[in-house]
């Protein structure tokens, strides 16, 4: 018996340094994860030698918790903007300073606690002069508040509630096209397709990015004179969808919603297993995510919108159609350094990510300075377009920082030749790279 | 309304069965052993991942993969036993927690770190069967079919096997069973891998339904305690009808009410029946 207590210590001991390896509410603060510098200064140093400035981006990644994969796919591609340009040497200002970035960034496991926690910390412990958001509204929508008050510019990116922006913030900026216009699209793709269709059922996550999107598609939609005939929430989390599936009232003809990724497939996979008869389908976040090919036929079909694809066709010339000075690289430049890199065709989240490095870098460039005021002006008054699409933002009193330029595509996940399931862009027209697989077989 | 009812009905109870299958182990460790299980989520997750590398990996229909999973996780649990649990089996209730829920944190921890916490997949179906109203997946049916199969065979190993007799021998009293000869040692590992098996074959069924990740077993867990409490511990009848009654609560309360106080109903059902009636609808002992 004398065992037991020493067993029971260890035990006790073991649990408690797993307990370590573990994500609880209340860790010990993790140390920042540094990525190294790529600090290459030229080699044959001219005269006077310019002055390098170190600059730290803070931010969070979700690197467990729920919102994982989109998270994920957007710290790569933010993490790509940063090895490339510090890779070329760094960014060069105008009075011949060089700027280096250094990225700070913890694990906020999905939290929304713990990402007020760890911005704050980021801010005063680790002087982060510029901070990326955290994936999701929710997240951003928290971070957003530690940024405002601690004075830091925020670029906010994967964060596409519109509500953020009204509430009277002037340093917190958005790289997403606003959740307004995420779904609103759907109604004008169906509408185009089926003037007959007017029966649609709404069922979406209950988070605050997914209602917001879906509130305001339902008024749209009323206002386009269709009927939303279910319009019902469920938990985030999710994995059982057959009471939500058995509530949709017979003729539904389509069916909109979602959330995120987790539970907007799961729906889709499930909706399929129903053979639920509509003929159109279109949810949020999950389809344009490549590992929603996972569900097989379940996807085929569904729509989803997107705020970037790699079938995109933002260009230089474009941007000089739109009278619109471009930055950055290509379309084509982007997506091969992040394949070659990460081994995945890019998502929008892994676009997003890039994306927002890039317009603080540009809003650096342009200020010509790091000083957060001149770096503020510059954002404000900032209309470029890049891979990603056109970028500009609101400076109204009412919705500061709101993203007004950029726009949504709608993927569809179709078959080609070979059987295999691919995302085609179907929405809008000029942006087709297919026809719409159009009504759902099922 | 009636067919609505009628589809939610028969939705919940077909997943009530894999939840009464989950349940069983939890409810046979608990009730032989007095050993609350709590990497009983955990090892969920491990079957469902074991279906799932079985699935993509080596091309197994998922139903084979079962199979596969039932030996290993069995040598699994008597693992668990001889390392984390035998030492502890008589002393206090803490002890057993403490080491199971070391174990859970283990699981998770290394399985976050292989798997990470992204959601997985199993894109196996066997087609919708259709009955009016109703349109039933067939996974959902080869699930609660499997569920049915996997109880009675532990109820005959229970009741109509020597080593099974001695389980609930041990369960009844531990001390008169070693005085029978009945070796406690091996019978309480055979309980604890039998109810690791269970937990990781209902883990394999949920795959074929549902996608899941490294966490997905925690939700499981605490329905599985609610089972066990409503069903009774130590009988594996009172596991699966305390799941059904589970998965009808969960079919049909959705239909009156947000989803969101579905687990609200749940743990007051769960604090009705310990005040009512402590050992269960069909408790092994009172």
């Amino acid at each position: 018996m004398k065992r037991v207590p020493i067993a029971l210590t260890l035990l006790l001991m073991a649990a408690l340094l797993v307990g370590c390896a573990r994500p609880t509410p209340t860790p010990p603060p993790p140390k920042p994860t540094e990525t190294p510098t790529v600090a290459a200064p030229p080699t044959e140093v001219p005269t006077p030698t310019p002055v390098v400035k170190k600059v730290v981006i803070g931010f969070t990644a979700s690197q467990t918790g729920k919102l994982n994969v989109e998270s994920t796919r957007q710290i790569n591609g933010l993490t790509l903007w940063m090895e490339q340009v510090n890779a070329a040497g760094g960014l060069k200002l105008a009075d011949g300073t060089i700027v280096l970035f250094e990225a700070k960034f913890y694990d906020d496991e999905s939290n929304k606690d713990r990402v007020q926690e760890l911005y704050t910390r980021l801010i005063n412990e680790d002087k982060a002069d510029f901070l990326i958001s955290p994936y999701s509204s929710g997240l951003a929508d928290a971070a957003a508040v530690i940024a405002e008050q601690y004075g830091k510019i925020m670029i906010t990116t994967g964060a596409a509630s519109d509500s953020t922006y009204k509430k009277g913030y002037t340093l917190v900026y958005q790289t997403y096209t606003p959740a307004s216009r995420y779904l609103t699209g759907a109604f004008d793709l169906l509408a185009a397709l089926d003037p007959t269709v007017k029966k649609v059922a709404i069922i979406h996550e209950n988070d605050k990015f997914s209602t917001d999107v879906c509130d305001v598609a339902k008024a749209y939609g009323e206002g386009k004179g269709y009927e939303i005939v279910l319009y019902e929430g469920y938990d985030s989390g999710t994995a059982d969808f057959a009471p939500f599936i058995n509530k949709i009232p017979a003729g539904t003809e389509a069916i909109m919603g979602g959330g995120h990724f987790a539970d907007g497939s799961t729906f889709a996979r499930q909706l399929h297993e129903k053979g639920v008869p509509v003929k159109f389908i279109a949810l949020l976040v999950a389809p344009p995510e490549p590992k929603f090919a996972e569900l097989g036929d379940a996807a085929l079909g569904i729509i989803g919108p997107s705020q970037w694809e790699p079938q995109a066709k933002y260009s230089p010339e474009a941007a000089q159609a739109a009278g619109l000075e471009w930055y950055g690289p290509t379309v084509e430049e982007f997506v091969s350094a992040y394949k070659a890199k990460f081994n995945e065709d890019p998502s929008y989240h892994s676009a997003g990510g890039y994306a927002a490095g890039l317009i603080l870098q540009k809003a650096i460039e342009a200020a010509g300075s790091l000083d957060t005021e001149k770096v503020k002006a510059a954002l404000d008054g900032m209309g470029i377009m890049t891979f990603y699409g056109a970028i500009k933002f609101d400076t109204s009193a009412e919705a500061h920082g709101l993203q007004i330029a950029h726009e949504m595509v709608y993927i569809q996940w179709q078959k080609d030749a070979a059987g295999n399931l691919v995302k085609q862009v179907v929405w809008p027209a000029e942006a087709q790279s297919a026809q719409p697989l159009y009504p759902l077989s099922r | 309304m009636l067919a609505q009812i009628l589809a939610s009905l028969v939705d919940g109870i077909l997943l009530g069965f894999v939840y009464g299958l989950a349940a069983m182990g939890l409810s046979l460790i608990w009730g032989v052993m007095r050993v609350i299980n709590l990497s009983h989520g955990a090892i969920m997750a491990l079957g469902m991942f074991g279906i799932y590398l079985a699935f993509t990996h080596l091309g197994l229909n998922p139903y084979l993969a079962l199979l596969l999973l039932a030996p290993v996780s069995l040598l699994f649990g008597f693992l668990l036993y001889g390392v984390a649990v035998h030492r502890i089996i008589n002393a206090p209730h803490l002890s057993s927690l403490l080491a199971t829920f070391a174990v859970d944190m283990m699981v998770i921890g290394i399985g976050t770190a292989v798997f990470t916490t992204s959601l997985y997949n199993v894109d196996f179906s066997l087609g919708t069967v259709r009955a009016g109203v109703l349109a039933l997946p067939g996974t959902r049916l080869a699930a609660a079919a499997a569920a049915v199969l996997i109880t009675a065979g532990l109820y005959l190993f229970l009741y109509r096997t020597r080593p099974g007799k001695a389980i609930r021998a041990v369960a009844n009293n531990r001390a008169a069973a070693a005085l029978m000869g009945i070796p406690p040692a091996q019978t309480l590992a055979l309980s604890f891998g039998i109810g690791t098996l269970l937990a990781a074959l209902a883990g394999g069924l949920i795959t074929t339904f549902f996608p899941f990740t490294i966490l997905s077993g925690s939700g499981y867990q605490s329905k599985s305690f609610v089972i066990c409490v409503l069903g009774g511990l130590g009988n594996p009848l009172g596991a699966l009808l305390g799941g059904l009654i589970l998965g009808a609560m969960e079919g049909l309360i959705p239909i009156v009410l947000p989803v969101s106080w579905v687990p609200v109903l749940e743990f007051t059902l769960f604090v009705l029946i310990l005040l009512i009636r402590p050992s269960g609808l069909l408790g092994a002992r009172t």
